[in-house]
């Protein structure tokens, strides 16, 4: 941190949502991420491919502070998380963040599930947050199904439910951590154009992902991770078309020749 | 011997019925019946026990329980609370705590509050009905409070990681989602704890009760000393009874209903 700088009133360049630099986070003597900078402009979509174990999932996980990186700095729509002083609370709310599995709230209706937060921590009253609720579900195809509990959805079904309840507070960036990966193969689809319709729309989104089609047909930039550190990143026809890194090109082969 | 050994546990089957059956016979056979009914149950002294068993000694036991449960239910969640705070003093305070209450039998405790204290302090109970239930509830918190603990603990972690990615602060995601949803996980073993005690409170009487404040096993042993005779007893053993069944039967259902529910 460079004391001479007054974080709080610094004009960021305005189109960076999200800023890393030089993250580490060590979970004991595993050390996870080594030395990540990264920067995420507005409207941006970045895909994270990399093998698992890579760091990736806790790569985003550092964005809104569902993990403390252990040094670095992250800033979020200029606001410096890693400051002590920061209201996490406030600045997560601006942050949606989406599952591998679901995490919906399993005593809630689908309708409950997006208007909680809304209620409790946008301080909307009920029948406005039901309203907002209620188009949100209609947004990802789920306007007939606001009286079910997740119990009773698919897990397709289920992590639709999932982003309409982040995209109910509004965020100014989305965090998709493997959001299709627990799903079954046929549930895929769905839950990815939901994803497309959000990134057509504007929304800056950060994507760990093993869906390379994903990657290759959304992404406005790919970055390929290995061992804690961005190996190499660009468009996806740079990354995925024409890897340069020997890591990137084994990566890329086992997942796409299987 | 070409005995199968699905043959063989068929005739062992066989065997243990007619051992239950033949122990029944001699017990039925041998019995003193009339002085077991003398002694044990006599249909005037059952008729005398009445009504004031149930509207004076059951009340009091009802009562010592319902204050025993809040005070324990209140303190537990306290408790469970510190043992899963981020702050070690807290987590250390409510094991000490836990493992002290847990370790000493109920009678014990009753005692040092009950007697102890206002002897060496002067201070006086200001209630008889707070002189059992605090001692009691105190007890009960600690027990409770594992259950509560364990209970949270059975949320899984993606629900407070959700809670809070949406904005809401530990306490917020606490109070409106891990906690709904550990209760529905701790209401049968909690259920069971209050079975438990009603039964506890029969130590109670201990502490040397008013006429006012006699729960139903002191009911029935004065009641023993004034008739010289066990009816009383097994009359307050029955109204125990009435009042743990359909609770222990509830439970069962409880857990019948979730086993279907996760099925």
């Amino acid at each position: 941190m460079d004391g001479t700088q007054d974080k709080g009133n610094e004009p960021m360049s305005s189109d960076v949502v999200v800023s890393l630099q030089d993250l580490h986070k060590s979970f004991g003597s595993n050390h996870v991420l080594r030395g990540i900078d990264l920067e995420v402009t507005r409207g941006e979509v970045v895909c994270i491919i990399g093998p698992s174990g890579s760091g990736k999932s806790t790569l985003l996980r550092c964005v809104n502070m569902l993990e403390t990186p252990s040094s670095g700095t992250i800033t979020v729509l200029g606001r410096e998380l890693t400051d002590i002083d920061c209201d996490i609370d406030e600045a997560r709310s601006k942050i949606g963040m989406v599952f591998q599995s679901f995490n919906l709230f399993p005593h809630m209706t689908a309708l409950e599930n997006v208007a909680v937060a809304q209620r409790k921590v946008l301080k909307r009253n009920t029948k406005e947050a039901q309203e907002t609720s209620r188009s949100l579900l209609a947004r990802v195809g789920l306007h007939d199904k606001e009286n079910s509990y997740p119990a009773q959805l698919s897990g397709g079904q289920q992590q639709r439910v999932a982003i309409a309840r982040a995209l109910a507070m509004n965020p100014d960036v989305m965090l998709f951590d493997e959001a299709t990966s627990a799903l079954d193969p046929e549930l895929v689809g769905d839950v990815l154009a939901v994803m497309q319709a959000l990134a057509q729309e504007g929304m800056t989104m950060l994507v760990v992902t093993h869906e390379m089609g994903f990657a290759k047909n959304v992404a406005d930039r790919v970055v390929f991770m290995d061992a804690g550190v961005i190996v190499e990143q660009g468009s996806p026809q740079q990354v995925i078309g024409a890897p340069k890194e020997e890591r990137t090109q084994s990566f890329l082969s086992s997942v796409l020749n299987h | 011997m070409a005995l199968s050994k699905r043959k063989k546990a068929m005739y062992m089957r066989y065997a243990m019925y007619v051992v239950s059956i033949a122990f029944l016979i001699v017990v039925i056979l041998f019995i003193d019946w009339e002085r077991l009914g003398n002694a044990m149950f006599r249909w005037n002294i059952v008729k005398e026990q009445f009504p004031d068993i149930l509207t004076k000694a059951a009340k009091n036991t009802v009562v010592f329980t319902v204050l025993g449960f809040a005070g324990g239910l209140s303190f537990g969640l306290l408790f469970a609370l510190m043992r899963l705070s981020s702050i070690r003093a807290y987590r250390w305070f409510a094991a000490t705590y836990i493992e002290i209450f847990r370790g000493i039998p109920l009678l014990v405790t009753l005692l040092i509050l009950g007697f102890g204290i206002p002897i060496a302090t002067g201070w006086k109970w200001p209630n008889p009905y707070l002189q059992g239930a605090i001692p009691l509830s105190l007890v009960a918190s600690a027990y409770m409070a594992e259950t509560i603990r364990a209970g949270i603990e059975a949320v899984p972690k993606g629900q407070m990681e959700a809670a809070r990615s949406l904005g809401m602060s530990y306490t917020r995601a606490m109070t409106t989602i891990i906690i709904p949803q550990a209760l529905r996980i701790i209401v049968p073993p909690l259920t069971n704890e209050f079975v438990l005690l009603i039964k506890d409170t029969s130590l109670i009487s201990v502490l040397g009760v008013t006429a006012a404040t006699k729960d139903l096993a002191r009911f029935g042993r004065d009641g023993v000393n004034q008739t010289a005779n066990a009816t009383p007893l097994i009359v307050a053993g029955l109204v125990y009874l009435a009042m743990t069944l359909p609770l222990t039967q509830l439970v069962a259902w409880m857990e019948r209903k979730t086993k279907a529910m996760s099925r």
